[in-house]
């Protein structure tokens, strides 16, 4: 187990040293030049040489490469030519917004997903079930900002139902920072009135951004469990006379979890990515409103940094799913 | 593929013309055409895929001699008639210009075609070959390929998309690039997959027996027995590659108003809610009609051209 955990972790890294590599040799043939972007418009010849020199950005490209990896060492990640700040700084600063949706969003596709995915099966065939198809398959044309569009413009604009956009309202406080996730801290502080407002931000964006996956969670939950429940452990529980209810929750679902946990560890990485999109459209300061923003100035650093920080989280989230896997299956073993 | 006669059959056969020989010897292909035909037209949600991809692609080509005001394509202005309500006159109202919705929403069916096209017909120019020589040869040229593809594959793709437009910077063309670097592996893992496990099989063996070169192996045997698979994910991915573009294109890297890109119209779009809705409306409908087609058109595919689905589908 230690052993398989630590050659998971140096593949991490070793995923990450050719994803910075790969990068770098795509910025090799970029005919765009940030400095210029960054000096503004009005800038003289001069000044955009002084800017390049400052950011570094007149060196071989090996040197940058190499002083790049020099620095990750170290922790930095660089500077924004747009922010100023030095990269990591914002990535801890908008991080926590992220992950708070992302995660949000995750515990919101789950709780919805899995019991339906369970009933369509029960069901199967019924009402409920090729409801629930019509709106898996629909769910994964649909285009994420125009859905968060359209949900703005009834919930917040035309009913005034929800917020349209940000954390928190422009009046309120954020609540003292412990882990820096509004919607714990405002918990752990007992600040009710807070709690409530970051909900009411929060709902839209997680339900735009967990629609895909809700879809996709469906319809493998569906599929394993009617895998499961042909079986004949399933037959014989019965037959020996135990509920249906419990049949299905304790025996069935235990095992259709471990195919659709794959599929919920693979949907955290996506929804990062998704970010991107719901973050634009509801103004919600993370990491992929930060990217997007770097991307619309050629702003390369910062990219660079998301782009590591999402790859990441994807990869310990895979890990973290294979190690669950041990927990829900005992007959795993890990090499 | 051809099958040796017996005397009696290839006495028949000469007897009645060259299209009826021609036909009995592919009786086993007309046969299963047949019966594709017939799985997929007992599946209402794969015809519903064809007719809606069916209209694309005929909306697509002849886009540009149906619309009502042609000139709107790009940059017309008509400031007396801006952001008017749909009606008789414009059926999906006219946009912050004057120019007409519907004729620019006619007019991206045309880009996403393109973009989409494009970017698929890139990342299996990239991903099959790679795919069959990893698969194929083996060894440290299997590792090496496959490693590789892991790299790309450890990121959400529009991510690294989005990088790699940070360092090309914003376009429709760098960001048709970008999404087709971050499409091709998964083309290798699926062909890398499937020539593994064509290689075992025993006509491959037959082959090499009778002297058969690598050349003809990988291209009369192993890339036939590739293509349906290729063609079921081709289909899906022609939803989703358009689907990525028009989000590159909101997020405002990829294609620049005034070109007539869904995304991009609803990126403008956005500043006129909630009181000039249609101008959102429609573009946002275009991009969802496009990609269901698509992917109910792959579902339809996959149901007839995977064996193994086949029974998966009738459960």
């Amino acid at each position: 187990m230690k052993r398989y955990i630590i050659k998971r972790l140096l593949l991490i890294f070793l995923t990450l040293f050719g994803l910075i590599t790969v990068v770098f040799l795509i910025s090799r043939v970029a005919p765009g030049d940030p400095a210029r972007l960054a000096a503004g418009p009005d800038a003289t010849e001069e000044m955009v040489e002084v800017m390049r020199k400052e950011f570094g950005l007149d060196r071989p490209l090996i040197v940058q490469y190499l002083s790049y990896f020099k620095g990750l060492a170290s922790g930095n990640l660089g500077r924004s030519i747009r922010t100023r700040h030095n990269v990591i700084d914002d990535l801890v600063q908008f991080f926590p917004a992220t992950f708070e949706l992302t995660v949000f969003s995750l515990l919101l596709a789950v709780v919805l997903a899995i019991p339906l995915g369970v009933l369509c099966a029960v069901y199967r065939d019924r009402f409920l079930d090729h409801a629930a198809r019509v709106f898996s398959v629909s769910g994964m044309a649909l285009p994420m900002f125009w859905l968060a569009l359209m949900l703005q413009l009834f919930l917040a604009l035309k009913f005034d139902f929800l917020p349209l956009g940000g954390r928190l309202g422009l009046l309120t406080e954020p609540p003292t920072k412990i882990t820096h996730l509004y919607l714990v801290d405002s918990l752990l502080t007992g600040n009710w009135a807070v709690f409530k407002d970051a909900l009411r931000h929060i709902l839209l964006p997680a339900f735009v951004l967990c629609f895909p996956a809700l879809a996709s969670i469906i319809r493998v939950n569906r599929a394993e469990m009617l895998e499961v429940l042909s079986r004949d452990f399933i037959v014989s529980a019965r037959a020996h006379g135990i509920s249906k209810i419990r049949t299905i929750g304790q025996y069935a679902l235990k095992n259709a979890l471990i195919p659709t946990m794959t599929m919920i560890g693979l949907r955290y990485g996506w929804m990062l990515g998704g970010t991107i999109l719901v973050e634009t459209v509801f103004d919600w300061p993370g990491i992929g409103l930060y990217a997007v923003q770097s991307a619309v100035y050629s702003d390369f650093q910062p990219i660079i940094g998301v782009t590591l920080l999402i790859g990441i989280n994807f990869m310990v989230a895979n890990l973290i799913i294979d190690l669950i896997y041990g927990i829900l299956d005992p007959r795993v073993r890990y090499e | 593929m051809k099958q040796k006669s017996i005397p009696m059959y290839a006495e028949h056969a000469n007897t009645s013309g060259f299209w009826t020989q021609w036909k009995e010897e592919h009786e086993s292909f007309f046969r299963d055409v047949r019966l594709s035909f017939y799985l997929f037209s007992r599946s209402p949600l794969s015809l519903i895929g064809m007719v809606l991809v069916g209209a694309f692609f005929l909306i697509a080509l002849i886009g540009p001699w149906i619309v009502p005001y042609p000139e709107d394509a790009t940059g017309a202005v008509h400031m007396s008639q801006k952001l008017t309500a749909p009606g008789s006159q414009f059926w999906f109202g006219t946009d912050e210009m004057g120019r007409d919705v519907f004729t620019r929403v006619i007019l991206g069916t045309r880009v996403s075609l393109k973009i989409g096209l494009i970017i698929i017909c890139a990342a299996m120019g990239i991903g099959v070959p790679l795919g069959i020589t990893a698969g194929y040869v083996g060894g440290w040229v299997n590792e090496t390929i496959m490693r590789i593809t892991d790299i790309f594959l450890a990121i959400p793709g529009l991510i690294l998309a989005l990088a790699i437009i940070g360092a090309l910077g914003p376009g429709i063309t760098n960001s048709m690039i970008a999404l087709s670097l971050v499409w091709w592996p998964g083309y290798v893992r699926l062909v890398q997959g499937k020539t593994l496990s064509l290689k075992e099989e025993s006509f491959i063996e037959a082959a090499l027996s009778v002297g058969a070169g690598r050349a003809r192996i990988i291209f009369l045997h192993i890339l036939p027995n590739c293509t349906s698979p290729i063609i079921v994910k081709a289909s899906m991915d022609m939803g989703m590659s358009i689907l990525a573009a028009a989000g590159l294109g909101f997020i405002g890297v990829g294609a620049q108003p005034p070109a007539p890109e869904w995304g991009a119209m609803i990126s403008i779009a956005r500043n006129y809610l909630p009181n000039w809705w249609w101008y959102a409306l429609f573009p946002g409908l275009a991009i969802f009609v496009t990609v269901l087609g698509f992917n109910l058109l792959g579902d339809g595919f996959r149901d007839i051209l995977d064996p193994q689905s086949r029974g998966y589908y009738r459960e």
